[in-house]
């Protein structure tokens, strides 16, 4: 259960950045989280649920953008998709991959007012 | 509440040290995850906009207009502030030459019983200090502490995992000695400790024959952060249906990179490849 750390720093630092801003209400936050983040899903959101209680986040608007991870096979140099880090390349069937995107795991942005 | 883990709801981590110079053992700290930045939030730039001091120029037009909608591009990591107090736990431990290794295995595969070893039998060639981290009890510290290792023991409480700022804390407290090898045995968990980085140099995952020769396929987070894999009580080999070169070859589709040694800690089997592993990232002394 460390998608509950997780959505703490997520609450902490959309409520540095909207003081920052002067702020008073999030009425969005928009997060990136890669398919290979390490993040389960329906846990962040149990964890959502409770953490953002009497947070600015309470009432925000969430967006997940889900980012597909993909990877470039070190042998032939064939991009693809992935699903799963021992996924073989499907030119040459090699496990040696240089992950491309999908271990995100980042506020994107805010929309306060 | 600390840098990342949502620990403070009642759930303190505790650390103890434990010193062999103290009547009983004692345990000379307890304090409680110290979070003496207890930040409130507690608006203290309270909306600074009160246009009243703009030159002198007394426009007021009292704050009536709406608070405007604006976005704000973040693009900040979520685990930011962890990985920052990571990257200065790294520095620390450079400058002093540290060698500091995390140990992430399953509860019951023998992280304890391979430092206990590992102590015993070279506390003659090398320095170490050991940070130990479990939901609660100081059991583990205290086998470290009968091999007159300088220990801590840190309780997480409900926490699954170790992060930087723990590892900062108590780095503070067990000052390790400098040209020294750091072991920090973390909560027993395949999962969680994957995302957070201490400032480890190495990351070492240990499984054990009795585990199931699919573990890294089914936490493959674990083994792709690796640098090192253990596969310990390979004396129980023979009693077990567990296919080492399956698991060897999971592991490594996992991540390629990974080494692998295997090994008995009750044998002695395969100890010395570990020491020699060990060894030969210990930095040595540039002499002039």
């Amino acid at each position: 259960m460390h998608e509950l750390s997780i959505v703490m720093s997520i609450i902490e630092i959309a409520e540095k950045q909207a003081k920052a801003a002067n702020a008073s209400v999030i009425e969005e936050i928009e997060l990136d989280i890669g398919t290979l983040s390490g993040v389960a899903m329906d846990a962040l959101e149990f964890a959502w649920q409770q953490a953002v209680k009497q947070t600015m986040l309470q009432d925000s608007l969430r967006k997940i953008n889900r980012i597909e991870a993909k990877a470039k096979c070190l042998d032939c140099d064939t991009e693809f998709t992935i699903e799963k880090y021992d996924d073989a390349c499907p030119a040459c069937g090699e496990h040696l991959l240089n992950i491309l995107q999908g271990k995100e795991l980042r506020v994107k942005s805010l929309l306060v007012s | 509440m600390c840098a990342t883990c949502g620990c403070d709801s009642g759930s303190k981590s505790t650390f103890y040290l434990l010193d062999n110079d103290q009547p009983q053992h004692g345990y000379i700290q307890s304090h409680s995850h110290g979070h003496d930045h207890s930040h409130s939030h507690s608006d203290d730039h309270l909306h600074q906009h009160s246009h009243d001091d703009h030159q002198g120029l007394l426009h007021d037009h009292s704050h009536q207009h709406p608070h405007q909608r604006t976005v704000i591009d973040v693009e900040q990591d979520v685990l930011h502030q962890n990985n920052l107090l990571a990257e200065r736990n790294r520095g620390y431990f450079d400058a002093k030459n540290i060698l500091a290794l995390n140990l992430v295995s399953s509860p019951g595969s023998g992280k304890t019983s391979l430092l206990e070893r590992t102590l015993n039998d070279l506390k003659g060639d090398l320095r170490f200090a050991v940070i130990e981290g479990d939901q609660q009890t100081t059991n583990d510290a205290d086998r470290i502490l009968a091999t007159d290792t300088r220990v801590l023991q840190i309780n997480t409480g409900k926490g699954c995992h170790l992060d930087s700022q723990m590892i900062l804390q108590a780095v503070q407290q067990l000052k390790p000695a400098e040209n020294s090898v750091l072991f920090i045995e973390n909560v027993g968990n395949l999962v969680c400790p994957a995302m957070f980085d201490l400032g480890e140099k190495e990351r070492v995952v240990i499984i054990s024959v009795t585990e199931g020769d699919d573990k890294p396929l089914k936490y493959p987070d674990m083994f792709h952060t690796s640098t090192l894999c253990i596969i310990n009580k390979t004396d129980l080999l023979p009693y077990v249906p567990f296919d080492i070169e399956k698991v060897k070859l999971n592991a490594k589709k996992i991540n390629p990179h990974l080494e692998i040694i295997e090994l008995s800690c009750t044998s002695g089997e395969g100890l010395p490849l570990w020491y020699e592993w060990l060894k030969s990232k210990v930095l040595t002394v540039a002499v002039s």
